[in-house]
């Protein structure tokens, strides 16, 4: 719909006499030009920074002389980081959060946000009650933690010692994607539905060969969601991991960025690179897997999220 | 396809002042039909399942042991066997200045979340729409939306890393500038900076990924508005004005209304982390989530508890209050 409506917008540019502008349009325009520009480059310059920080020599980065192209090129720094085995073992455990994780989630929300969606099965505003009453009262930090504590102490008396799964499966879903997912599911046009029911389709089959092809657009955005939320998560992963083999990336980049931050510690020097130089080459490390998938997904979300979650 | 409730029978039923016989035979009815849609339906039940027993294992069993906000908590004792004690952790809780200065907080920070961070994304959608170079477009948005993908812990740190100065090794280039034009340092440290640091990384986080919905509200509108508007002799600022800001109304009076809805529920992880390079900035950063991550995680978790279940308790309101003059206003609402 937003490009037809963009295209719209060119035709009458184009066919009408007005391809003047008007001093006011031109000076608004020249001022959006300037501030949209602008504004991508600082969301831009902060990457950059990160990444010439990690390329740059010991002596350019201790002095502050980084400012946006990185000073004498080195890749020590990122070599000591990818060569480092801790550094793998948490990378292989985010990969780990991030692979099950997001199929675990969506298999609970595409499923689930299926059934919300078919509002003749008896018990349907319940059921959709329950999970939006999750969205307006959360139980806070404490019950929550003393929940994910049990999970944990109870996959461990179970023989699940890895405690990457009680991230997996504690973590779950989240309340808002399952329902983007339903209003998508709800758009189907119902004598799509009603054709399939006459021929003989069940509810499996109607949600596999036709909800689902036609909701690609939100499900590859919610998919998306849910990886990105994997990936980053920090908080309760923190929490909830305590063998140090089971830590995810962000955990371990975070446990490391406070031992290099500390005032109180002497920084140890390196013949050639600074220790914050590994801080970021750790940063750059966990941002390309995310900077490779971006762009792939990016214009799904557009036609996926907006106003998903609102309902008229 | 619903339930059969053979509604014309019952109304009949009544009319003709049916004996109790015919009106349990229609209730019977009524309940053996319910009874056929959900065997009918099973495969919807089996879907939904997983899903069930998630909510119940960790969204609904966190929130019934909520209920160790009324009694003194005891690890050993769990949740259930623990002693009540009334009201008695609230008693505490409400007597601490602690608390009370979180709460404020928690106000405070979401307060200027709204002000500086609301507009924000209206006017780049404003700025975007005039954007009809297809390339630029893309690149812009692209680039805009993609702070919102990094994590809180890096994003954190990067903020951290840009704002050093003052007596430390590797100072940032945000730092080193303020620190020579205003003599600031040690920002990430300093109570007074915190609100500013929280808002302005928000609004490069959130900023373009937030300008989506307006966008879309803005591309809705139909070129004809303008030409007329054009035509009438409008300038720029008075197409905005009459006919930008009318056509979008509805998603902005919408969005606001949500906004103020979530101003308790401010993400806790990225104050948690700003703290672990700041710790003398407790006097304003301090949020309740934070206050009770702080102090109740090992110990008083009741205490804790009656934290959590006072600010859930009042977002709460906040959200159906806010959603509830949304649907008034605007037939519009989140849920």
């Amino acid at each position: 719909m937003e490009t037809s409506v963009n295209k719209n917008v060119y035709k009458v540019k184009k066919d009408s006499a007005f391809d003047r502008l008007d001093p006011s349009e031109l000076v608004f325009k020249i001022i959006s030009y300037t501030f949209v520009i602008v504004f991508a480059i600082l969301c831009l310059y902060p990457l950059v920074y990160c990444l010439s920080g990690a390329i740059s020599g010991a002596e350019a980065v201790e002095n502050g002389d980084i400012i946006l192209w990185p000073v004498d090129v080195q890749f020590d720094a990122f070599a000591a980081v990818v060569s480092n085995r801790t550094f793998w073992i948490a990378y292989c455990s985010t990969i780990f959060i991030t692979l099950y994780g997001t199929i675990y989630a969506m298999i609970l929300s595409v499923l689930g946000g299926y059934a919300l969606s078919r509002k003749n099965m008896f018990g349907n505003k319940f059921f959709n009650f329950l999970l939006i009453f999750t969205m307006w009262f959360t139980a806070g930090t404490i019950p929550m933690y003393l929940n994910y504590a049990d999970t944990r102490d109870f996959f461990t008396s179970i023989g699940i010692a890895d405690q990457k799964w009680t991230v997996v499966i504690a973590m779950g879903m989240a309340a808002f994607n399952i329902i983007l997912l339903r209003n998508a599911f709800e758009s189907v046009p119902k004598e799509i539905n009603e054709a399939a029911i006459v021929d003989g389709a069940n509810d499996f089959q109607i949600m596999s060969k036709i909800a689902v092809p036609m909701s690609k657009a939100t499900i590859a955005t919610v998919a998306l969601f849910y990886g990105i939320s994997r990936w980053n998560g920090y908080f309760w992963a923190s929490r909830i991991v305590q063998n140090s083999n089971d830590q995810p990336l962000q955990v371990y980049i975070q446990s490391w960025i406070a031992v290099y931050t500390d005032p109180d510690r002497v920084p140890v020097s390196y013949d050639t690179y600074s220790e914050m130089s590994i801080v970021y080459s750790m940063i750059i490390a966990a941002i390309i897997p995310i900077l490779i998938i971006y762009p792939f997904i990016q214009k799904y979300f557009a036609a996926g999220v907006n106003m998903g979650g609102v309902k008229e | 396809m619903a339930a059969t409730t053979n509604e014309p029978q019952v109304k009949k039923a009544f009319d003709q002042r049916a004996s109790n016989d015919e009106v349990e035979a229609i209730e019977r009815e009524h309940w053996r039909g319910i009874l056929r849609d959900i065997v009918r339906d099973w495969r919807l039940y089996l879907m939904f399942l997983p899903l069930l027993l998630f909510l119940i294992l960790w969204k609904y069993l966190p929130i019934s042991s909520m209920i160790i906000a009324f009694k003194y908590y005891l690890p050993t004792d769990g949740v259930y066997g623990s002693v009540f004690t009334g009201l008695s952790n609230y008693q505490t809780l409400l007597s601490t200045g602690a608390f009370w200065s979180a709460f404020r907080n928690t106000f405070i920070l979401s307060f200027y979340g709204l002000c500086f961070g609301f507009p924000f994304p209206i006017i780049l959608a404003l700025f975007f729409s005039e954007i009809k170079n297809r390339i630029v477009l893309s690149v812009v948005q692209v680039l805009t939306y993609l702070p919102k993908f990094i994590s809180t812990v890096v994003m954190v740190s990067i903020v951290a890393m840009l704002i050093r100065a003052g007596g430390v090794s590797s100072p940032g280039p945000i730092g080193s500038l303020l620190q020579s034009w205003f003599g600031w340092s040690d920002l990430i440290n300093d109570p007074k900076a915190f609100r500013a640091i929280y808002t302005i990384s928000g609004i490069w986080q959130t900023g373009g990924y937030s300008s989506i919905v307006y966008f879309a509200a803005i591309l809705a509108i139909s070129p004809t508005n303008y030409e007329a508007a054009r035509i009438d002799g409008a300038n720029k600022m008075q197409q905005l004005r009459y006919v930008t800001i009318p056509g979008m109304a509805g998603t902005l009076v919408i969005m606001l209304i949500l906004n103020i809805g979530q101003l308790l529920t401010i993400g806790y992880e990225k104050v948690y982390l700003l703290q672990t390079y700041g710790t003398d900035t407790y006097e304003t950063s301090e949020i309740v989530a934070t206050y009770v991550i702080h102090g109740f995680m090992t110990a008083q978790q009741g205490v804790g508890t009656a934290a959590d279940m006072f600010n859930s308790l009042l977002s709460m309101v906040l959200v159906l209050g806010s959603n509830k003059i949304a649907k008034k206003v605007s037939n519009t609402s989140l849920f």
